[in-house]
C-alpha cells in the first residue's frame, strides 16, 4: 500500500494513521455545542451584570441587578423556599413510587407486563398536553370535582394557594414517575436470580429480600434516578407555567418560572439572568455532589464484584 | 471484514436495542440477564403489590380516559352531563374545529423541526464519537470530559442568552431558531451513548480497514456507521421525543402562526377556543396520536431509547 517514493506525504499519512481520525470529525459537534450551549452559559453570567429589556440593547450596570435581586426583592427568597419545597416534595413522592413500580414491573407475571405497557402512556404526551388535560380535569365546572358526588372533594385544586403546590407535585410526578420506574425496572432485571434463590432457601421472606437484596443492588440506579429527579425538578418549568403561570398568589412561582416571568413577562432580562445564574449554580452543585456520591458507590460495587 | 461487520449490525432486532440498557463493556458479553421475578414458584401471589399496581393504572388511565371521552362531546353536553361518563351522542365536531384551525400546518412544522434536528444530531454526534474513541491524542479524552460536563447544564437557565444570540443572528421567529439550539443541547447525551457503543467495536476491524487503505471518512461510513445503528436508533428516538414535545424553546424563540409547532399550538388553541374545552382536548388527543402510533409499532425501541442514556 505504501509508496515509499512520495516520502513527505507518505510520512504525513502514516502519522495521521497513528493518530486516528482528525479533529475535523468532532468540529461540527464542538461548534454547535460551543456556540449554543457553552457561550450561553457564560452569556447568562454577563447579562446578569447588564440592564436589558427586549427593546433596548444591553448596557453594563455592574452589580446593580445582583444587589436588587438579593437585597431589595423579598420575593427572591420566597421563590427559593418554594423551589425547595417543590424539589423535596417531588422527590419524596416520585422516588418511592417509581422504585416500587419498577420492582413491580420487573416481575415475570403476564399481567404485570401488560400494566407496564400502559404505565408508559404519560411519556407520550407533551407537557402542554398534560397541562391542558389536568386543567380541565381539575376544573370546578367540568372536571372530577363536578363529576363525583363527594362533598369533601375540593373543587378549587388550582385556585387554592394552600393546595396548588401539592397538586403540582402530583401532576409533575404523574408525568415523570413512568420514566424513573423504567430505570428501576432495568436495574432490578440485572440483579442475578441466584441471589434471590439463595435468600429464599435461607428462609428470607419477600420484605426481607427487598431490603437485603433488591435495595442494596439498586444503589447505582437509585443515585442516577435521584440526580435526574432532583436536578430535573429544580429546573422544571413547562407544566407549572401551563397549569398555573405561578398563580394563585405566586404560590408555585418556583425559580425557573420566576426567571421566565421576570425576564419575558416583566421584560427585565437582567434580573432574570441573576435568577438564571442561581439556577445554574444550584443545578451544577447538585449534579457534582451526587456524582461524587455515585463515584464512591460505584467503586464499592466494583470491589464487591457485583 | 466490513461486510461481516455490517451484517451483524444491519439487523438491529429488539434484543439488541434492549441490550443498550445494560452496562457497556464487559457485562454485555455475558449474555442476556436472567429475568428476575420477585415471586418464586409455590409462593403466594403478592396481593399488596397487585393492588398497588392496579391502583397506579387507575391513576395513569383516568386523565387519558377523560380527555378521550371529552374530545368526543359538545360543550353543552360537557356541562349538562356527568363528565366521567361518555356522551350518549358522541360527535367528531371538536376534531374538525381543530383541524380547520391549521392543525396540519403546525404538525408539519413539528415534523420539519424534529427531523432536521435529529438528523444533524445523529450525524455530528457519530462523527464526534468516532473522534473521541479513536483519537490517540489527548484531544479525544479532553473533549469527552467537556461533553460530559455539558450534560449537567440546565437548558432552562441558558434560555435568555440563547434568545439574545438568536435575535442577533436574525433568526428570531424562524424554524432555524428552534433547530439550531436544540441540536446543541442534544449533543452531550447523544455523544455519550454513541461513544459507549463505538468503543466496543473491535480494534481489529479498524486495523484491517486501515491496511486496506481506507481513509477516515471511509471508515466512518462503512464501519462505524453500520456498527452503531442500534445506538443511533436509540439516540434518535430519545431526542425526537424531546424535540417533538419541547415547549420552552418554541415559547421563547417563536411568535408567528406560520412557524408554530404542535406543543405551542396547543397552548394557543387554549386561548383561542376559550371555554371550548372539547376542542382544546381534541387538539391534545390529536397531538398525541403520532407518538401513540409510534409506540404501538416500535414499543421496545422506544422504551430502550428513552432509558439508554441513564441505565448503567
Amino acid at each position: 500500500m505504501f509508496d515509499t517514493a512520495s516520502s513527505a506525504s507518505g510520512a504525513r499519512a502514516a502519522g495521521r494513521r497513528r493518530q486516528g481520525p482528525s479533529f475535523l470529525m468532532a468540529l461540527p459537534a464542538v461548534l454547535f455545542f460551543g456556540f449554543f450551549a457553552l457561550v450561553p452559559l457564560i452569556g447568562v453570567l454577563l447579562i446578569s451584570f447588564m440592564e436589558w429589556n427586549v427593546l433596548s440593547s444591553p448596557t453594563w450596570v455592574g452589580l446593580d441587578n445582583w444587589d436588587t435581586v438579593i437585597s431589595d426583592r423579598p420575593f427572591t427568597w420566597r421563590a427559593l423556599t418554594l423551589t425547595g419545597i417543590f424539589v423535596l416534595g417531588s422527590y419524596l413522592f416520585q422516588a418511592p413510587v417509581a422504585l416500587l413500580l419498577g420492582v413491580f414491573m420487573a416481575g415475570q407475571q403476564r399481567y404485570r407486563a401488560l400494566l407496564a405497557v400502559l404505565y408508559f402512556l404519560p411519556l407520550l404526551f407533551s407537557s402542554v398536553a398534560v397541562g391542558l388535560t389536568f386543567q380541565s380535569l381539575l376544573s370546578p365546572y367540568y372536571g372530577i370535582s363536578a363529576a363525583l358526588p363527594f362533598d369533601w372533594l375540593p373543587s378549587d385544586w388550582l385556585s387554592n394557594s394552600d393546595l396548588v403546590m401539592y397538586v403540582m407535585i402530583f401532576v409533575v410526578g404523574w408525568c415523570f414517575i413512568p420514566f424513573h420506574a423504567l430505570l428501576y425496572q432495568a436495574g432490578v432485571r440485572q440483579i442475578p436470580t441466584d441471589m434471590y434463590e439463595a435468600a429464599t432457601i435461607d428462609g428470607a421472606g419477600r420484605i426481607r429480600r427487598f431490603f437485603s437484596i433488591t435495595l442494596p443492588q439498586l444503589r447505582y440506579t437509585i443515585i442516577t434516578s435521584s440526580t435526574l429527579m432532583l436536578v430535573g425538578s429544580l429546573t422544571y418549568f413547562d407544566l407549572i407555567y401551563v397549569l398555573t403561570g405561578g398563580q394563585p398568589q405566586d404560590a408555585v412561582r418556583i425559580l425557573p418560572l420566576d426567571m421566565y416571568i421576570t425576564g419575558f413577562g416583566a421584560n427585565n432580562l437582567g434580573h432574570a439572568s441573576v435568577i438564571a445564574v442561581f439556577l445554574v449554580a444550584i443545578g451544577l452543585t447538585m449534579s457534582l455532589l451526587l456524582n461524587k456520591i455515585s463515584g464512591s458507590t460505584k467503586m464499592e460495587s466494583d470491589k464487591a464484584g457485583a | 471484514m466490513t461486510h461481516a461487520a455490517s451484517s451483524t449490525a444491519a439487523t438491529p432486532d429488539a434484543g439488541q436495542a434492549l441490550e443498550l440498557t445494560q452496562p457497556a463493556g464487559g457485562a454485555r458479553g455475558a449474555g442476556r440477564p436472567a429475568r428476575t421475578g420477585t415471586r418464586k414458584p409455590g409462593e403466594r401471589p403478592n396481593l399488596i403489590a397487585g393492588a398497588f399496581g392496579w391502583f397506579w393504572l387507575a391513576v395513569i388511565i383516568l386523565p387519558i380516559y377523560y380527555i378521550v371521552i371529552t374530545s368526543f362531546r359538545t360543550s353543552q353536553d360537557l356541562r349538562a352531563n356527568n363528565q366521567l361518563v361518555p356522551s350518549s351522542e358522541p360527535t367528531v365536531a371538536p376534531f374538525i374545529r381543530v383541524i380547520e384551525n391549521d392543525f396540519f400546518q403546525f404538525f408539519l412544522n413539528s415534523v420539519i423541526v424534529t427531523v432536521s434536528t435529529v438528523a444533524v444530531v445523529l450525524a455530528v454526534s457519530l462523527m464526534a464519537a468516532y473522534y473521541i474513541t479513536r483519537s490517540t491524542s489527548l484531544g479525544g479524552s479532553r473533549l469527552f470530559q467537556l461533553i460530559l460536563l455539558g450534560i449537567a447544564i440546565p437548558v432552562q437557565a441558558t434560555i435568555i442568552p440563547v434568545y439574545y444570540l438568536i435575535r442577533e443572528l436574525g433568526l428570531y421567529d424562524t424554524l432555524w431558531a428552534l433547530i439550531l439550539p436544540q441540536i446543541a443541547f442534544a449533543i452531550p447525551l447523544s455523544v455519550l451513548i454513541i461513544v459507549n457503543f463505538v468503543r466496543d467495536i473491535p480494534n481489529e476491524l479498524f486495523e484491517s480497514m486501515r491496511v486496506d487503505g481506507a481513509g477516515e471518512w471511509k471508515i466512518l461510513g462503512s464501519l462505524v456507521l453500520p456498527m452503531s445503528k442500534p445506538a443511533l436508533m436509540t439516540v434518535g428516538i430519545y431526542q425526537a421525543l424531546q424535540v417533538w414535545n419541547g415547549f420552552l424553546f418554541p415559547l421563547v424563540l417563536t411568535q408567528s402562526r406560520d412557524v408554530r409547532v404542535l406543543p405551542l399550538s396547543l397552548w394557543e388553541y387554549q386561548g383561542q377556543f376559550g371555554v371550548d374545552v372539547p376542542a382544546t382536548l381534541a387538539a391534545v388527543v390529536l397531538s398525541a396520536v403520532p407518538l401513540l402510533i409510534a409506540y404501538i409499532v416500535g414499543r421496545r425501541y422506544i422504551v430502550a431509547g428513552l432509558t439508554a442514556g441513564f441505565s448503567k
